[in-house]
């Protein structure tokens, strides 16, 4: 279960991001309620990233406005996984705790979450490895250990098996499925179409640095509204 | 070809009795070697508890001034030994700001002149390992909610094997120098005369042989320290990543 329920809903209005001067998002509207897993598509340079960015606090909107419940500036019980995550030259359990410490969680409750966490991602007996050394899917795995220990109310993922053999993708979308089963609200982004059926309630569609459809998944599979988002689905170059 | 073969012979003699100077362990040689240890370490010890923790403010910090702190970090990089050495004196002789500390020919000095010439290249090789490391942990940190302060002690913490080779600089900086110790420190026997004033001073004179111990021993700590540093980072990449 989250430890925080202050932060959703998410509301952007007529929010633009330009990260680096670079105009990316423009005139975004947008609600993001509790419970769900969204998943945004679109093509590359669509603003996917951005967009998630912007979601978590990590890129200021260069315009409109962004809320987290009542609140204009990022609330704790966020978390983010990257597609390459950023381990700490320090032992795997380590990493976990950093997060924890952060987050005001020490003592006897960390090393309790630490354990579970590893426990639910299948590292617990390589606490002790340092991180950085441990293999791809591994460090992704321990990314979703540190999330998981966090116990947070939304969960950003920004291509969480891009990068990962089919096994390994299996795997942490299994993570992914027993973190929202937890409460976690989840909001993420992925080229892989199949993964995105499997694991999308909502899918928030992007072309250009707009949101041109945003519908329920099986919807959007079977018929979806936006030109753009036929052309997506079957392939075409937009 | 009389007069090369004088100074051949010269060479290898004074080489003899060096080499015998530092097998022998001579008091007089390891009296110095251990003041210039003393004072370079100190010095290195205290541009470290100043220069790492500014590094890491440029690096990760953005605050008005910090584009001109740069501008000056990088131009102080350059500060010749025998300017320093001359600001250090003004600052600590009788009538100086300082002065009341009674520093002017101690090893105090020597460590107050080191400190300030090797800061600036500690907080500058900082700030750029801190950078770079900052590029790559900068989302990651952010969120996971560290602040400005935690992020750059983070940084610092893991950046410790490379840091390890901006102490090395740091050092090496430091125990080679001779024009600002000299003028603090006054190279008085026994008191402030360390390698690189003895050095100076006894080829001034022609007593080579105690010149050339202290040489090869300075060369000897530089090269363990760098094979220390590399050895260090090598296992550090292996168990650490």
């Amino acid at each position: 279960m989250a430890d925080f329920v202050t932060g959703l809903p998410i509301a952007l209005s007529q929010a633009a991001a330009a990260p680096g001067g670079v105009p990316v998002l423009t005139g975004i509207d947008l609600v993001l309620a509790a419970g769900g897993r969204t998943v945004l598509l679109g093509p590359n340079g669509a603003g996917k990233s951005t967009l998630l960015r912007v979601l978590h606090g990590l890129i200021p909107p260069s315009a409109g406005s962004i809320t987290w419940g009542d609140a204009t500036t990022r609330p704790p019980g966020q978390a983010m996984v990257f597609q390459r995550p950023v381990m700490l030259r320090r032992s795997a359990g380590d990493n976990v705790r950093y997060a924890l410490d952060l987050a005001g969680v020490h003592g006897a409750e960390a090393d309790a979450r630490i354990a579970e966490a590893l426990d639910e991602v299948g590292l617990r007996t390589l606490a002790a490895r340092p991180a950085r050394v441990l293999s791809g899917g591994e460090q992704q795995k321990l990314a979703f250990a540190r999330v998981w220990a966090l116990r947070p109310e939304i969960l950003f993922l920004d291509e969480p098996t891009a990068s990962l053999d089919p096994a390994a993708a299996r795997s942490v979308e299994k993570i992914i499925a027993d973190i929202h089963r937890r409460g976690t609200t989840i909001v993420m982004t992925t080229h892989n179409l199949v993964q995105a059926k499997r694991l999308a309630d909502d899918v928030l569609f992007l072309h250009g640095g707009r949101i041109t459809e945003r519908t329920p998944a099986r919807e959007f599979f079977m018929t979806p509204r936006s030109p753009e988002a036929v052309a997506f689905l079957e392939g075409e170059r937009l | 070809m009389v007069a090369l073969r004088t100074v051949m012979n010269t060479l290898s003699e004074s080489l003899a009795l060096a080499a015998g100077l530092v097998t022998h362990f001579d008091t007089h040689l390891v009296e110095i070697v251990m003041l210039s240890l003393r004072v370079s370490l100190t010095a290195t010890l205290l541009a470290a508890c100043l220069g790492m923790p500014l590094g890491a403010a440029i690096a990760v910090g953005r605050f008005p001034a910090r584009p001109a702190l740069v501008v000056v970090l990088n131009a102080m990089m350059g500060l010749p030994p025998v300017v320093v050495g001359l600001v250090v004196y003004l600052l600590l002789s009788r009538a100086g700001p300082l002065g009341a500390l009674g520093l002017l020919f101690t090893p105090g000095a020597m460590v107050f002149a080191q400190t300030i010439l090797i800061t600036p290249i500690i907080a500058a090789l900082t700030s750029q390992i801190v950078a770079d490391a900052w590029t790559e942990y900068r989302e990651q940190l952010t969120s996971l909610g560290a602040g400005t302060y935690r992020a750059a002690m983070t940084l610092l913490w893991d950046t410790r094997y490379s840091l390890a080779t901006v102490l090395l600089a740091g050092f090496g900086r430091a125990i080679a120098e001779v024009g600002a110790v000299m003028i603090v420190g006054g190279n008085i026997n026994g008191v402030t005369r360390v390698m690189t004033t003895t050095i100076a001073l006894e080829t001034s004179k022609g007593d080579l042989p105690l010149a050339l111990a202290l040489g090869l021993v300075l060369i000897a700590i530089v090269v363990l320290l760098n094979a220390l540093a590399q050895v260090t980072r090598g296992w550090a990449k292996v168990r650490f990543g």
